[in-house]
Protein backbone atom coordinates (compact mmCIF):
# COMPACT_ATOMS: atom_id res chain seq x y z
CA UNK A 1 0.00 0.00 0.00
CA UNK A 2 1.11 3.69 -0.79
CA UNK A 3 0.86 6.36 1.84
CA UNK A 4 -1.94 7.61 0.25
CA UNK A 5 -3.94 4.48 0.50
CA UNK A 6 -3.03 4.11 4.21
CA UNK A 7 -5.32 7.07 5.31
CA UNK A 8 -8.84 6.94 5.24
CA UNK A 9 -11.33 4.55 3.34
CA UNK A 10 -11.75 4.87 -0.38
CA UNK A 11 -14.68 4.38 -1.94
CA UNK A 12 -14.78 0.76 -1.84
CA UNK A 13 -13.80 0.39 1.87
CA UNK A 14 -16.60 2.89 2.62
CA UNK A 15 -18.78 0.40 0.75
CA UNK A 16 -17.38 -2.91 2.91
CA UNK A 17 -17.31 -0.82 5.96
CA UNK A 18 -21.44 0.14 5.06
CA UNK A 19 -22.22 -3.69 4.59
CA UNK A 20 -20.77 -4.79 7.83
CA UNK A 21 -23.86 -3.03 9.24
CA UNK A 22 -26.32 -4.69 7.62
CA UNK A 23 -27.78 -8.07 9.10
CA UNK A 24 -28.30 -11.19 7.65
CA UNK A 25 -31.27 -11.51 5.33
CA UNK A 26 -32.06 -7.87 5.16
CA UNK A 27 -33.85 -6.38 2.15
CA UNK A 28 -31.84 -3.92 1.03
CA UNK A 29 -32.32 -1.00 -1.50
CA UNK A 30 -28.85 0.47 -2.94
CA UNK A 31 -29.23 4.29 -4.44
CA UNK A 32 -26.46 4.81 -7.29
CA UNK A 33 -22.66 5.61 -6.91
CA UNK A 34 -20.99 4.30 -3.97
CA UNK A 35 -23.53 2.60 -2.60
CA UNK A 36 -23.99 0.40 -5.27
CA UNK A 37 -20.05 -1.44 -4.74
CA UNK A 38 -21.75 -2.10 -0.90
CA UNK A 39 -23.43 -5.51 -2.77
CA UNK A 40 -19.67 -6.23 -3.63
CA UNK A 41 -18.69 -6.08 0.02
CA UNK A 42 -21.47 -8.67 1.76
CA UNK A 43 -19.99 -10.21 4.49
CA UNK A 44 -19.08 -14.09 5.17
CA UNK A 45 -22.22 -16.06 5.37
CA UNK A 46 -24.61 -13.23 4.86
CA UNK A 47 -27.36 -12.97 2.44
CA UNK A 48 -28.78 -9.54 1.41
CA UNK A 49 -31.97 -9.59 -1.29
CA UNK A 50 -31.58 -6.40 -3.13
CA UNK A 51 -34.89 -4.06 -3.91
CA UNK A 52 -34.53 -2.41 -7.29
CA UNK A 53 -37.66 0.50 -7.20
CA UNK A 54 -38.86 -0.02 -11.51
CA UNK A 55 -39.79 -3.69 -9.51
CA UNK A 56 -37.89 -6.68 -8.87
CA UNK A 57 -36.53 -8.01 -5.50
CA UNK A 58 -33.55 -10.73 -6.23
CA UNK A 59 -31.53 -8.29 -8.42
CA UNK A 60 -27.97 -10.20 -9.22
CA UNK A 61 -24.61 -8.55 -10.61
CA UNK A 62 -24.61 -6.65 -13.86
CA UNK A 63 -24.16 -9.60 -16.45
CA UNK A 64 -21.69 -10.28 -19.52
CA UNK A 65 -22.61 -7.85 -22.60
CA UNK A 66 -23.42 -10.80 -24.62
CA UNK A 67 -26.09 -11.96 -22.01
CA UNK A 68 -27.79 -8.79 -21.76
CA UNK A 69 -31.54 -9.00 -21.47
CA UNK A 70 -33.01 -5.44 -22.64
CA UNK A 71 -36.25 -6.10 -20.53
CA UNK A 72 -34.04 -6.69 -17.25
CA UNK A 73 -32.42 -3.29 -15.75
CA UNK A 74 -32.55 -1.49 -12.57
CA UNK A 75 -33.72 1.76 -11.08
CA UNK A 76 -30.52 3.34 -12.69
CA UNK A 77 -31.11 2.02 -16.27
CA UNK A 78 -28.24 -0.61 -16.02
CA UNK A 79 -28.73 -4.07 -16.88
CA UNK A 80 -28.77 -6.38 -14.49
CA UNK A 81 -29.28 -9.96 -13.77
CA UNK A 82 -32.16 -11.90 -11.56
CA UNK A 83 -30.63 -14.38 -8.35
CA UNK A 84 -32.60 -17.66 -7.75
CA UNK A 85 -35.75 -16.57 -5.95
CA UNK A 86 -35.86 -13.26 -7.90
CA UNK A 87 -39.69 -11.85 -8.15
CA UNK A 88 -40.91 -9.07 -10.73
CA UNK A 89 -43.72 -6.85 -9.84
CA UNK A 90 -45.60 -3.38 -11.14
CA UNK A 91 -44.52 -0.35 -9.78
CA UNK A 92 -47.10 0.23 -7.06
CA UNK A 93 -46.30 -3.05 -5.66
CA UNK A 94 -42.99 -2.14 -4.88
CA UNK A 95 -43.05 1.71 -3.70
CA UNK A 96 -45.62 -0.46 -0.87
CA UNK A 97 -42.65 -2.08 -0.44
CA UNK A 98 -40.90 0.66 0.57
CA UNK A 99 -43.71 3.00 2.01
CA UNK A 100 -45.13 0.10 3.63
CA UNK A 101 -41.92 -0.53 6.00
CA UNK A 102 -40.84 -3.75 4.56
CA UNK A 103 -37.15 -2.72 3.15
CA UNK A 104 -35.03 -3.11 5.72
CA UNK A 105 -31.99 -0.53 4.65
CA UNK A 106 -31.37 1.72 2.71
CA UNK A 107 -27.97 3.37 1.53
CA UNK A 108 -27.53 6.40 -0.35
CA UNK A 109 -25.34 8.77 -1.78
CA UNK A 110 -25.93 12.45 -0.31
CA UNK A 111 -25.23 15.86 -1.57
CA UNK A 112 -25.61 16.69 2.42
CA UNK A 113 -26.46 15.33 5.81
CA UNK A 114 -27.10 17.05 8.53
CA UNK A 115 -26.81 17.09 12.55
CA UNK A 116 -30.66 16.28 13.28
CA UNK A 117 -30.36 13.91 10.46
CA UNK A 118 -31.82 16.22 7.32
CA UNK A 119 -30.53 14.81 4.29
CA UNK A 120 -30.89 16.96 0.72
CA UNK A 121 -29.91 14.77 -2.45
CA UNK A 122 -32.33 15.48 -4.81
CA UNK A 123 -31.87 19.10 -6.37
CA UNK A 124 -29.45 21.74 -5.28
CA UNK A 125 -32.35 24.04 -5.44
CA UNK A 126 -30.21 26.33 -8.27
CA UNK A 127 -32.03 28.32 -10.68
CA UNK A 128 -32.45 26.85 -14.65
CA UNK A 129 -31.68 23.79 -13.25
CA UNK A 130 -34.52 21.03 -14.00
CA UNK A 131 -35.89 19.06 -10.90
CA UNK A 132 -35.51 15.46 -10.81
CA UNK A 133 -36.72 13.56 -7.55
CA UNK A 134 -37.27 9.84 -8.72
CA UNK A 135 -37.58 7.79 -6.08
CA UNK A 136 -35.45 9.81 -3.13
CA UNK A 137 -38.12 11.06 -1.03
CA UNK A 138 -40.17 7.59 -1.45
CA UNK A 139 -36.92 5.75 0.44
CA UNK A 140 -36.14 8.13 2.90
CA UNK A 141 -39.42 8.04 4.28
CA UNK A 142 -40.27 4.88 4.36
CA UNK A 143 -37.35 2.63 4.59
CA UNK A 144 -36.47 1.52 7.76
CA UNK A 145 -32.86 2.28 8.47
CA UNK A 146 -31.26 5.09 5.84
CA UNK A 147 -28.00 4.83 5.50
CA UNK A 148 -25.30 7.24 3.49
CA UNK A 149 -22.19 6.80 2.19
CA UNK A 150 -20.51 10.17 1.34
CA UNK A 151 -17.18 11.90 0.86
CA UNK A 152 -16.63 13.70 4.41
CA UNK A 153 -16.54 17.19 2.00
CA UNK A 154 -17.04 18.11 -1.41
CA UNK A 155 -14.52 18.57 -4.01
CA UNK A 156 -13.59 21.90 -3.07
CA UNK A 157 -13.41 21.05 0.50
CA UNK A 158 -16.43 22.28 1.55
CA UNK A 159 -18.27 20.22 4.48
CA UNK A 160 -21.10 18.09 3.87
CA UNK A 161 -22.10 17.10 7.51
CA UNK A 162 -23.85 20.15 7.91
CA UNK A 163 -25.43 22.04 11.11
CA UNK A 164 -28.80 23.16 8.99
CA UNK A 165 -28.84 21.75 4.60
CA UNK A 166 -28.35 24.69 2.50
CA UNK A 167 -30.39 22.45 -0.07
CA UNK A 168 -33.63 21.81 -0.96
CA UNK A 169 -34.83 18.55 2.06
CA UNK A 170 -35.21 15.13 0.45
CA UNK A 171 -36.65 14.45 3.87
CA UNK A 172 -36.23 15.53 7.39
CA UNK A 173 -34.80 13.47 10.64
CA UNK A 174 -34.03 10.00 8.66
CA UNK A 175 -30.84 9.18 8.44
CA UNK A 176 -29.20 7.00 10.98
CA UNK A 177 -25.90 6.66 10.22
CA UNK A 178 -23.43 7.94 7.77
CA UNK A 179 -20.20 6.47 6.28
CA UNK A 180 -17.56 8.82 4.62
CA UNK A 181 -13.74 8.42 3.81
CA UNK A 182 -12.82 9.46 7.26
CA UNK A 183 -15.18 8.37 9.68
CA UNK A 184 -18.79 6.57 10.71
CA UNK A 185 -20.91 8.69 11.99
CA UNK A 186 -24.02 8.30 14.01
CA UNK A 187 -26.92 10.75 13.94
CA UNK A 188 -27.95 10.90 17.75
CA UNK A 189 -30.48 12.91 19.71
CA UNK A 190 -27.30 15.12 20.44
CA UNK A 191 -26.53 15.57 16.76
CA UNK A 192 -23.37 14.13 14.80
CA UNK A 193 -20.98 11.17 16.98
CA UNK A 194 -18.06 9.91 15.36
CA UNK A 195 -18.39 5.90 15.85
CA UNK A 196 -15.16 4.79 14.62
CA UNK A 197 -12.16 6.70 12.48
CA UNK A 198 -10.63 5.81 9.38
CA UNK A 199 -6.98 4.44 9.46
CA UNK A 200 -4.78 6.83 10.21
CA UNK A 201 -7.84 9.72 10.78
CA UNK A 202 -8.06 11.70 13.83
CA UNK A 203 -10.91 13.06 15.26
CA UNK A 204 -9.40 16.71 15.12
CA UNK A 205 -8.73 16.31 11.91
CA UNK A 206 -12.63 14.71 11.04
CA UNK A 207 -13.96 18.03 13.37
CA UNK A 208 -12.05 20.12 11.20
CA UNK A 209 -14.09 19.12 8.16
CA UNK A 210 -16.74 18.75 9.74
CA UNK A 211 -19.73 21.76 9.28
CA UNK A 212 -21.82 21.00 12.67
CA UNK A 213 -20.80 19.99 16.64
CA UNK A 214 -19.74 16.41 16.49
CA UNK A 215 -18.50 14.13 19.20
CA UNK A 216 -16.03 11.97 19.57
CA UNK A 217 -16.04 7.82 19.23
CA UNK A 218 -17.13 6.79 23.23
CA UNK B 1 -67.41 -12.81 -29.16
CA UNK B 2 -65.15 -10.21 -27.64
CA UNK B 3 -61.94 -9.54 -29.57
CA UNK B 4 -60.01 -6.42 -28.43
CA UNK B 5 -58.02 -6.77 -31.18
CA UNK B 6 -57.38 -3.90 -33.93
CA UNK B 7 -55.28 -4.49 -36.67
CA UNK B 8 -52.58 -1.93 -36.68
CA UNK B 9 -50.59 0.76 -34.66
CA UNK B 10 -52.51 3.41 -36.64
CA UNK B 11 -56.17 2.06 -35.80
CA UNK B 12 -55.41 1.79 -32.55
CA UNK B 13 -53.91 5.66 -31.90
CA UNK B 14 -56.37 6.85 -34.56
CA UNK B 15 -59.04 8.48 -32.31
CA UNK B 16 -56.65 10.57 -29.74
CA UNK B 17 -57.78 14.06 -29.78
CA UNK B 18 -55.60 16.99 -29.60
CA UNK B 19 -55.18 18.19 -25.85
CA UNK B 20 -55.94 14.57 -24.70
CA UNK B 21 -53.87 13.28 -21.61
CA UNK B 22 -51.58 10.52 -22.44
CA UNK B 23 -50.09 7.73 -19.87
CA UNK B 24 -46.88 5.99 -21.43
CA UNK B 25 -46.16 2.84 -20.07
CA UNK B 26 -42.45 2.41 -19.58
CA UNK B 27 -39.42 3.08 -16.77
CA UNK B 28 -36.36 4.72 -19.21
CA UNK B 29 -35.89 2.04 -22.38
CA UNK B 30 -37.93 -0.74 -20.23
CA UNK B 31 -41.42 -1.94 -21.05
CA UNK B 32 -41.61 1.81 -23.40
CA UNK B 33 -44.22 1.50 -25.92
CA UNK B 34 -42.41 2.86 -28.79
CA UNK B 35 -44.36 1.49 -31.73
CA UNK B 36 -47.46 2.61 -30.76
CA UNK B 37 -45.71 6.38 -29.58
CA UNK B 38 -44.51 6.35 -33.26
CA UNK B 39 -47.87 6.34 -34.04
CA UNK B 40 -49.19 8.72 -31.87
CA UNK B 41 -46.64 11.07 -34.22
CA UNK B 42 -47.94 10.20 -37.75
CA UNK B 43 -51.38 10.81 -36.19
CA UNK B 44 -50.10 14.33 -34.83
CA UNK B 45 -52.18 14.65 -31.99
CA UNK B 46 -50.74 17.84 -30.01
CA UNK B 47 -51.18 19.99 -27.13
CA UNK B 48 -51.18 16.70 -25.10
CA UNK B 49 -50.57 16.20 -21.39
CA UNK B 50 -47.42 13.23 -20.91
CA UNK B 51 -47.37 10.82 -17.77
CA UNK B 52 -43.83 8.88 -17.99
CA UNK B 53 -41.58 8.14 -15.12
CA UNK B 54 -39.15 9.77 -17.57
CA UNK B 55 -38.95 12.26 -20.42
CA UNK B 56 -38.01 9.90 -23.37
CA UNK B 57 -34.47 8.91 -24.24
CA UNK B 58 -32.18 10.51 -27.80
CA UNK B 59 -34.42 11.13 -30.37
CA UNK B 60 -36.91 8.25 -30.43
CA UNK B 61 -40.17 7.23 -28.93
CA UNK B 62 -40.95 9.51 -25.73
CA UNK B 63 -38.38 12.01 -26.17
CA UNK B 64 -39.34 12.10 -30.57
CA UNK B 65 -42.80 12.64 -29.55
CA UNK B 66 -41.53 15.78 -27.25
CA UNK B 67 -39.45 16.99 -29.43
CA UNK B 68 -42.37 16.69 -32.78
CA UNK B 69 -43.86 19.67 -30.26
CA UNK B 70 -47.17 17.46 -29.94
CA UNK B 71 -46.32 17.50 -25.90
CA UNK B 72 -47.53 21.09 -23.55
CA UNK B 73 -46.81 19.00 -20.27
CA UNK B 74 -45.17 16.46 -18.62
CA UNK B 75 -45.77 14.66 -15.55
CA UNK B 76 -43.32 12.04 -14.85
CA UNK B 77 -40.70 11.85 -11.39
CA UNK B 78 -37.25 11.80 -13.31
CA UNK B 79 -37.05 14.21 -16.45
CA UNK B 80 -33.56 13.84 -17.19
CA UNK B 81 -31.13 11.47 -17.71
CA UNK B 82 -27.71 10.90 -19.12
CA UNK B 83 -29.25 10.53 -22.58
CA UNK B 84 -31.99 12.78 -22.36
CA UNK B 85 -31.46 16.09 -24.43
CA UNK B 86 -35.04 17.10 -26.05
CA UNK B 87 -37.22 17.65 -23.09
CA UNK B 88 -34.49 19.44 -20.90
CA UNK B 89 -33.69 21.86 -24.05
CA UNK B 90 -37.58 22.56 -24.26
CA UNK B 91 -37.90 22.83 -20.76
CA UNK B 92 -35.20 25.48 -20.15
CA UNK B 93 -36.53 27.64 -23.14
CA UNK B 94 -39.93 27.73 -21.32
CA UNK B 95 -41.71 25.61 -24.06
CA UNK B 96 -42.65 22.23 -22.12
CA UNK B 97 -44.57 22.55 -18.55
CA UNK B 98 -43.22 20.04 -15.90
CA UNK B 99 -45.40 18.78 -12.94
CA UNK B 100 -42.92 16.82 -11.06
CA UNK B 101 -44.17 13.87 -8.95
CA UNK B 102 -42.01 11.49 -6.84
CA UNK B 103 -42.07 8.00 -8.35
CA UNK B 104 -43.75 6.36 -5.34
CA UNK B 105 -46.31 9.16 -5.45
CA UNK B 106 -46.74 8.50 -8.88
CA UNK B 107 -47.09 5.21 -9.05
CA UNK B 108 -49.55 5.47 -6.04
CA UNK B 109 -51.84 8.43 -8.05
CA UNK B 110 -52.33 6.47 -11.05
CA UNK B 111 -52.78 3.29 -9.16
CA UNK B 112 -55.68 5.56 -7.24
CA UNK B 113 -57.47 6.67 -9.89
CA UNK B 114 -57.59 2.88 -11.26
CA UNK B 115 -59.29 2.08 -7.86
CA UNK B 116 -61.84 5.15 -7.54
CA UNK B 117 -59.61 6.54 -4.57
CA UNK B 118 -59.87 10.19 -5.43
CA UNK B 119 -56.90 10.84 -2.96
CA UNK B 120 -54.67 9.06 0.23
CA UNK B 121 -51.92 10.35 2.31
CA UNK B 122 -48.29 9.72 2.15
CA UNK B 123 -45.02 10.54 4.20
CA UNK B 124 -43.76 11.32 0.92
CA UNK B 125 -42.52 15.03 0.79
CA UNK B 126 -43.25 15.88 3.99
CA UNK B 127 -40.53 18.50 5.14
CA UNK B 128 -39.74 19.49 1.44
CA UNK B 129 -40.37 21.73 -1.11
CA UNK B 130 -42.83 19.56 -3.08
CA UNK B 131 -45.42 19.29 -0.01
CA UNK B 132 -45.71 22.96 -0.43
CA UNK B 133 -49.43 24.34 -0.38
CA UNK B 134 -50.76 20.41 -0.28
CA UNK B 135 -53.25 19.57 2.65
CA UNK B 136 -51.25 17.82 5.34
CA UNK B 137 -52.99 15.89 8.43
CA UNK B 138 -51.45 13.66 11.28
CA UNK B 139 -52.44 10.06 11.86
CA UNK B 140 -50.94 8.47 14.68
CA UNK B 141 -49.13 11.52 15.39
CA UNK B 142 -47.34 11.60 12.20
CA UNK B 143 -47.26 14.20 9.26
CA UNK B 144 -48.77 12.82 6.07
CA UNK B 145 -49.15 14.73 2.83
CA UNK B 146 -52.38 14.36 0.58
CA UNK B 147 -52.55 13.28 -2.85
CA UNK B 148 -54.36 13.36 -5.59
CA UNK B 149 -55.20 10.46 -8.24
CA UNK B 150 -54.03 10.56 -11.86
CA UNK B 151 -56.45 9.59 -14.19
CA UNK B 152 -56.13 9.51 -17.95
CA UNK B 153 -57.96 9.45 -21.61
CA UNK B 154 -55.47 7.32 -22.89
CA UNK B 155 -52.90 4.55 -21.84
CA UNK B 156 -50.24 3.87 -23.91
CA UNK B 157 -49.30 0.29 -22.71
CA UNK B 158 -46.75 -2.65 -24.18
CA UNK B 159 -47.11 -6.26 -22.80
CA UNK B 160 -45.24 -9.72 -23.92
CA UNK B 161 -48.30 -11.49 -23.82
CA UNK B 162 -51.93 -10.72 -24.57
CA UNK B 163 -55.41 -12.54 -25.65
CA UNK B 164 -58.41 -11.66 -27.40
CA UNK B 165 -60.11 -10.20 -24.35
CA UNK B 166 -57.05 -8.19 -23.26
CA UNK B 167 -55.72 -10.62 -20.51
CA UNK B 168 -51.91 -9.67 -20.02
CA UNK B 169 -48.35 -10.77 -19.03
CA UNK B 170 -45.45 -8.39 -18.99
CA UNK B 171 -41.50 -9.66 -19.72
CA UNK B 172 -38.85 -8.98 -16.42
CA UNK B 173 -38.91 -5.47 -15.49
CA UNK B 174 -40.62 -4.20 -18.52
CA UNK B 175 -43.69 -4.73 -16.18
CA UNK B 176 -43.14 -1.10 -14.46
CA UNK B 177 -45.81 1.24 -14.52
CA UNK B 178 -47.57 -0.47 -17.39
CA UNK B 179 -49.81 -2.13 -15.47
CA UNK B 180 -51.18 0.08 -12.90
CA UNK B 181 -51.75 3.17 -16.18
CA UNK B 182 -53.93 0.13 -17.71
CA UNK B 183 -56.57 0.42 -14.76
CA UNK B 184 -55.97 4.43 -14.72
CA UNK B 185 -56.81 5.60 -18.32
CA UNK B 186 -60.49 5.89 -19.79
CA UNK B 187 -58.70 3.95 -23.08
CA UNK B 188 -55.97 1.56 -22.88
CA UNK B 189 -54.41 0.64 -25.88
CA UNK B 190 -51.99 -2.37 -26.16
CA UNK B 191 -49.19 -3.38 -28.17
CA UNK B 192 -48.00 -7.06 -27.11
CA UNK B 193 -45.15 -9.33 -28.32
CA UNK B 194 -47.26 -11.81 -28.96
CA UNK B 195 -51.35 -12.28 -29.45
CA UNK B 196 -52.34 -15.57 -28.41
CA UNK B 197 -55.94 -17.32 -28.37
CA UNK B 198 -58.35 -17.05 -25.39
CA UNK B 199 -57.35 -20.11 -22.90
CA UNK B 200 -53.38 -19.60 -23.98
CA UNK B 201 -52.60 -17.54 -21.17
CA UNK B 202 -52.78 -19.72 -17.66
CA UNK B 203 -55.65 -17.62 -15.79
CA UNK B 204 -53.04 -17.41 -12.84
CA UNK B 205 -50.56 -16.11 -14.74
CA UNK B 206 -52.39 -13.11 -15.98
CA UNK B 207 -50.83 -9.77 -14.83
CA UNK B 208 -53.33 -7.35 -15.90
CA UNK B 209 -56.88 -8.59 -16.24
CA UNK B 210 -58.53 -7.82 -19.43
CA UNK B 211 -61.15 -5.41 -17.60
CA UNK B 212 -58.74 -2.86 -17.86
CA UNK B 213 -58.00 -3.07 -21.62
CA UNK B 214 -59.82 -1.37 -24.51
CA UNK B 215 -56.95 -2.36 -27.80
CA UNK B 216 -54.44 -4.66 -28.62
CA UNK B 217 -52.24 -4.40 -31.49
CA UNK B 218 -50.12 -7.18 -32.04
CA UNK B 219 -45.77 -5.81 -32.54
CA UNK B 220 -44.08 -9.03 -32.95
CA UNK B 221 -40.60 -7.64 -32.84
CA UNK B 222 -40.55 -4.43 -31.43
CA UNK B 223 -37.41 -2.24 -31.24
CA UNK B 224 -36.01 -1.30 -28.36
CA UNK B 225 -35.03 1.95 -27.25
CA UNK B 226 -31.40 1.58 -26.31
CA UNK B 227 -31.35 -0.27 -29.86
CA UNK B 228 -32.29 2.84 -31.47
CA UNK B 229 -30.10 4.66 -29.57
CA UNK B 230 -27.14 3.03 -30.10
CA UNK B 231 -27.75 2.97 -33.73
CA UNK B 232 -27.75 6.60 -33.92
CA UNK B 233 -31.70 6.83 -35.53
CA UNK B 234 -34.51 9.37 -34.97
CA UNK B 235 -37.57 9.87 -35.44
CA UNK B 236 -39.51 10.66 -37.49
Amino acid sequence: MNAAASTGWNREQMAARAAQDIPDGSYVNLGIGIPELVAKFVPEGREFIYHTENGMLGMGPPPAEEERDLDLMNAGKKYVTAVAGAAYFHHADSFSMIRGGHIDVCVLGTMQVAANGDIANWSTGAPGAIPAVGGAMDLVQGVKKIYVITQHTTKTGDPKLVEHCSYPLTGPGVVSRIYTDLAVVDVTPAGFRVVELAPGITFAEVEEKTGAQILPPG
Amino acid sequence: MINKQVSSVASAVADIPDGATVMVGGFGASGSPIELIHALIDHGAKDLTVINNNTGNGEVGLAALIGNRQVRKMICSFPRSSQSKVFPELYKEGLIELELVPQGTLAERIRAAGAGIPAFFTPTTVGTVLAEGKETRDFDGRPYVMEPWLKADFALIKCETADPVGNLTYNKTARNFNPLMCMAATTTIVQTRKLVKSGDIDPEHVITPGIFVNRVVEVSDPVHEDTLIAEGRRYP
